[in-house]
């Protein structure tokens, strides 16, 4: 058993920058490389580009971030955790399998399914609510289902000796936890060590986050080097202690404040983080800084896993209609809040919730907490919700017209038109969901 | 004074619930903060934003709080109509706070 290891975390989001992962990568004398690229949305999306090409529904990036990594992967010994697979973990690791034998390297790919419970669900929607406002499922048009699955299977695919691990929906930790269980021979039912490697990897899984992204202020909080921003990788210990750093030569800071804005992030309760492996205690981390970009986290704890799984429903919710057209100079409010009069009037037969923002004035916060002169230029922005594309496209349509039926100076006018996927959460029993793990090899 | 000119924040969601944490730059300042902002002063802060209830924990080891703010989202990402559906510029609301 290993004393010590080192993971990185080079993605926090689907969309998030491929450089500082390579930097991690090729530089990081990393053990584990995570790439965390699954927010609750995006495996709705997913889904229905699978619908489309049965060959699709992994990150859209995937082929980009595997090709550019895997040689330094390879050289530096370093295995891969990723929830990239997204919607298709098979399809993923095929590609990744076929990236690998283009490149001429032999590697082995665990893939990991059983989160997609969209079956469960259809078979029982009618007596299953979701979570936030009790309604039953059958009400919703739904795309997907997938439960956070935790960190065992990535467990076994590790023991099985893959050097890749592709999934679809697991709980964010449970991909920084997992390796820790695999290494240091954690008992799972330990829940103190749970607790302590969910700590660490609520730290890491937003990436940048915790290395001065989402954080600068330019006036307070000043960070260095953004433009180069580095990703972090955490030294974990046999005893569940931690240090949180990033590769020398990186931009950005890793100090108390971001350590401490990250663990509270996205949390609903410190005293019950809960994941499919443990229930973790956040009050009781303690967080030092042991020198430049070196935070020491100890402490932590946890309960018991829970009886359930949480599953995320992703449903077609509505077509959202957007149009914004701007107004400079003098009496520029006024002007804007004239447009607004009358694209209200407009539109009100058409829609029955239509929102208004003057962006410049109080479209962020709905209100003003500070006495502000008169802004110079004020961008009005017009949104509302329609069952059809074509019923969403007149909003921008009457925005637009505001050039010629509307105030005097309207400029930079734009319309949008965006289905939005919804997502809604349930509870499912943990016996109804059995994870499976693939192995492929090139 | 502004809570900006001695704390910092940052803001989380899940569905329609809102999180921000607030840290004094002094931990020294970490009590002053517990007495002054209270879950009742960021609900009437937030008042156009936030219309349930909020739920204040107190993290004595790192000297920060964490306010839980219930239906704050307009609906959450899936419903709401605002641009910043997650409500993620929300901690510089918090910021805005006047202290004594």
């Amino acid at each position: 058993m290993k004393q010590k290891i080192r993971i990185g975390c080079g993605a926090g989001f689907s969309g998030d920058r491929i450089e500082p992962a390579v930097v991690l990568a090729e530089k990081g004398k990393l053990d584990y490389l995570v790439l965390e690229c699954l927010a609750e949305r995006t495996i709705g999306l997913a889904q229905k580009r699978k619908m489309m090409d049965a060959t699709k529904g992994y990150d859209p990036l995937l082929e980009k971030r595997i090709t550019t990594l895997l040689p330094h992967l390879v050289k530096n010994n370093t295995r891969l955790i990723t929830n990239m697979g997204a919607a298709n973990p098979i399809e993923a690791a095929k590609k990744i399998i076929a990236i690998a034998t283009g490149h001429q390297i032999q590697i082995k790919v665990a893939a990991i399914t059983g989160d997609d419970v969209l079956s469960v669900i259809e078979a029982s929607q009618s007596s299953i609510t979701d979570l936030e406002n009790n309604k039953p499922l059958s009400e919703y048009n739904i795309i997907s289902a997938n439960a956070y699955l935790g960190a065992a299977p990535i467990v076994d695919a590790l023991a099985a000796g893959a050097q890749i691990i592709i999934t679809g929906r697991v709980a964010d930790p449970s991909l920084f936890l997992a390796p820790m269980i695999h290494e240091f021979g954690w008992a799972t039912d330990n829940y103190n060590l749970m607790g302590k490697g969910t700590v660490t990897g609520h730290l890491l899984e937003c990436a940048g986050q915790i290395t001065g992204g989402y954080f600068a202020d330019g006036v307070k909080k000043i960070v260095d080097n953004l433009d180069t921003l580095g990703h972090p990788f955490a030294d974990v210990f046999a005893d569940g202690t931690a240090v949180i750093g990033k590769v020398e030569g990186t931009g950005g800071v890793i100090n108390l404040q971001t350590a401490k804005e990250q663990l509270l992030y996205e949390v609903m309760n410190p005293h019950e983080y809960i994941t499919p492996d443990v229930i973790a205690d956040f009050t009781t981390v303690y967080l030092e800084e042991i020198g430049k970009d070196m935070v020491h986290v100890s402490g932590g704890s946890g309960a018991a896993k829970p009886a359930s799984y949480k599953a995320s429903i992703g449903y077609k919710a509505f077509y959202l209609g957007e149009g914004e057209i701007s107004y400079a100079g003098a009496a520029a409010y006024e002007r804007a809040q004239l447009a607004a009069e009358i694209i209200e009037k407009r539109l009100q037969p058409f829609f029955s919730d239509i929102r208004i923002d003057f962006i410049g004035v109080q479209s962020m916060h709905k209100t003003t907490f500070s006495n502000t002169s008169e802004p110079y230029e004020v961008r009005l922005r017009v949104a509302a919700k329609a069952q059809t594309a074509e019923a969403a496209a007149l909003v921008g349509e009457e925005v637009e017209a505001l050039y010629t039926n509307g105030p005097a100076g309207g400029g930079g006018a734009r319309k949008y038109v965006n289905e939005v996927i919804g997502i809604a959460s349930t509870l499912i029993d943990r016996n109804l969901i059995v994870p499976q793990v693939k192995i492929f090899e090139s | 004074m502004k809570l900006f000119e001695i704390a910092h924040s940052r803001a989380g969601d899940k569905g329609n619930t809102l999180m921000l944490s607030l840290i004094p730059y002094n931990e020294a300042n970490y009590i002053m903060l517990c007495k002054t902002v209270t879950a009742q002063k960021v609900r009437d802060h937030l008042k156009e934003i936030v219309q349930g209830e909020v739920i204040r924990y107190e993290l004595p080891n790192i000297a920060s709080l964490l306010f839980v703010c219930y239906n704050a989202l307009s609906g959450g990402v899936t419903t709401s109509l605002a641009l910043d559906t997650h409500g993620k510029s929300l901690s510089y609301a918090l910021l805005e706070m006047e202290i004594e």
